[in-house]
């Protein structure tokens, strides 16, 4: 008889935090729902009044970011304390890109998720934070599919678009969103031959490429981010198959914060009836006022922060 | 023929549900308007965030529907926020948070902490199995259970991950992301077709 069969089987295991499971496992339940930047406590109870499904906590929004310039960096560690103390639903909060010593610091707060952010300013021009080195899940913007694949394999749990923050316009979330399902299906046409110089072109790791060539889908969840304004902005994003919509600037910078919040929270779940949409989108007052993106010289454009 | 079985389809992991009676060969529906509720067999209320699936339910006028089709006798099966929004009590709620109820249990939201918290375990499952691998995201605890519940699901430590109530299912944790079908196969074969 060996050792083995002597040690007696308890039917629990050993319970195991940080898994790939949970942390992309969090954003599974966030489908469907949306997520909204918040900068104070009042305007986070606003947010989950309105059935936000996370907040975003930020000291500035990436319109006031846009409009101030200057060099931004993760929250006050006091403001974020303050949203998650006042809040029940998860909580997330932005790290610049590469700067892992916030994403450390961001984790030790106890955040649910952390956004390594392009509307934050890059600290690493060259490295995303390895993320695989935390237990706490990290979303991250991409404007294409090897981006994505690029972000997932450093450890990413979930994945938005990056779209254009704080203008106000949705073409550009529309544009990375039509990019990303474009490139999925494109894949999933190809047979497995083709799939090696494909994972060249797409610069991803080959098995990440053949997985989601076979599967037709990210392996995590992809919600769009990036100039979402109204609750038809929303239900665009979502019948093109994104998983739920994060709205920044677009709430909190309009005529009536409440009522926009709960109208958006309301067409992200019914984004498929346009006799829903109608009715939620009576009476918002005044969207947010909004920048062409086409007006944006380039140099200004978050989007093509991260690569 | 026995009529589909729905999955309340306002907000969360809805598709897991699907997906998983897709698996099982068992009929489901997406539930989100009132014409869909009325015609479903079973109802399984999915992962998501109980305050937003309790809202847009009260919005959508599918809040008092569904807490009569329980009390009328319709199978249901709760998990994580589904759980919460069978209890009939809870803690650490928002202000005004409501519930369907029918689960005579206090379950308490958020109990094991923030998503650091957040832990996969291996646990027995009363009449189902001695290891189903189980998934708590941000969990729930059933920290009361009384008289009219009983427990079918624990951690080793003793706390209460899972009750049933007659044909009443409700469980802290996620197995339509781990791939554990052996729970909705139980939900569906005592509970709906009991």
């Amino acid at each position: 008889m060996s050792g083995l069969d002597l040690v007696t089987m308890s039917e629990f295991s050993k319970p195991e935090v940080g898994t790939q499971l949970v942390k992309r496992g969090l954003a599974e339940m966030l489908k469907g729902g949306v997520i909204m930047d918040v900068i104070n406590v009042e305007q986070a109870k606003i947010a989950e009044d309105a059935g936000a499904v996370a907040v975003m906590a930020l000291e500035r929004v990436p319109a006031d970011i846009r409009a101030q310039g200057g060099v931004s960096r993760m929250s006050d560690p006091d403001m974020i304390d303050q949203i998650i103390d006042a809040v029940s639903i998860p909580v997330m909060a932005k790290a610049r890109i590469g700067h892992f010593v916030e994403a450390q610091i961001l984790e030790s707060l106890g955040v649910d998720y952390i956004d390594e952010s392009e509307v934050l300013s890059p600290a690493d021009y060259v490295n995303h934070i390895d993320k695989w080195k935390f237990n706490v899940p990290f979303v991250c913007g991409a404007t294409n599919l090897g981006e994505a694949l690029r972000r997932i394999t450093e450890g990413a749990a979930m994945i938005r678009s990056k779209g254009e923050a704080g203008t106000g316009d949705v073409s550009e979330a529309m544009k990375h969103i039509r990019t990303i399902s474009g490139e999925i299906r494109a894949l999933a046409a190809k047979s497995d031959d083709e799939l090696y110089v494909a994972a060249k072109e797409l610069q991803a790791p080959y098995q990440l490429v053949h997985e989601i060539a076979r599967t037709g889908k990210l392996p995590v969840v992809m919600f769009v981010a990036g100039g979402v304004a109204t609750p038809a902005d929303a239900a665009l994003m979502m019948q093109l198959d994104a998983n739920g919509v994060f709205v920044g600037s677009g709430i909190f910078k309009s005529g009536d914060p409440v009522a926009r919040a709960k109208a958006i929270v309301k067409a992200t779940t019914f984004y498929n009836d346009p006799a829903v949409l109608a009715e939620v989108s009576r009476g918002l007052g005044e969207a947010m006022v909004g920048i062409n993106v086409s007006d944006l010289p380039a140099p200004h454009r978050l989007a093509e922060r991260g690569w | 023929m026995t009529n589909p079985v729905g999955v309340l389809s306002l907000q969360g992991d809805f598709r897991e549900h699907l997906q998983v009676f897709e698996r099982l060969g068992i009929p489901a529906i997406a539930v989100k308007r009132r014409a869909e509720l009325d015609s479903v067999s079973g109802l399984v209320l999915p992962g998501g965030e109980s305050t937003t699936i309790g809202k847009l339910a009260r919005i959508f006028d599918l809040f008092n529907p569904i807490v009569d089709a329980i009390q009328g006798g319709l199978p249901v099966f709760g998990t994580c926020a589904g759980l919460i929004m069978l209890a009939d009590q809870i803690t650490d709620g928002i202000v005004g948070q409501e519930t369907f109820g029918g689960l005579d249990v206090v379950v308490q939201r958020n109990a094991f902490g923030n998503q650091l918290d957040s832990f996969e375990v291996d646990l027995p499952f009363q009449g189902i199995a001695e290891h189903v691998h189980a998934a708590f995201i941000r969990a729930p605890l059933i920290t009361e259970v009384g008289p009219a519940a009983s427990v079918v699901a624990s951690l080793e430590d003793g706390r209460v991950v899972g009750v049933v109530q007659g044909n009443r299912l409700g469980i802290s944790f996620h197995p339509e992301v781990t791939g554990e079908d052996r729970i909705h196969r139980y939900f569906y074969d005592a509970l709906v077709c009991a």
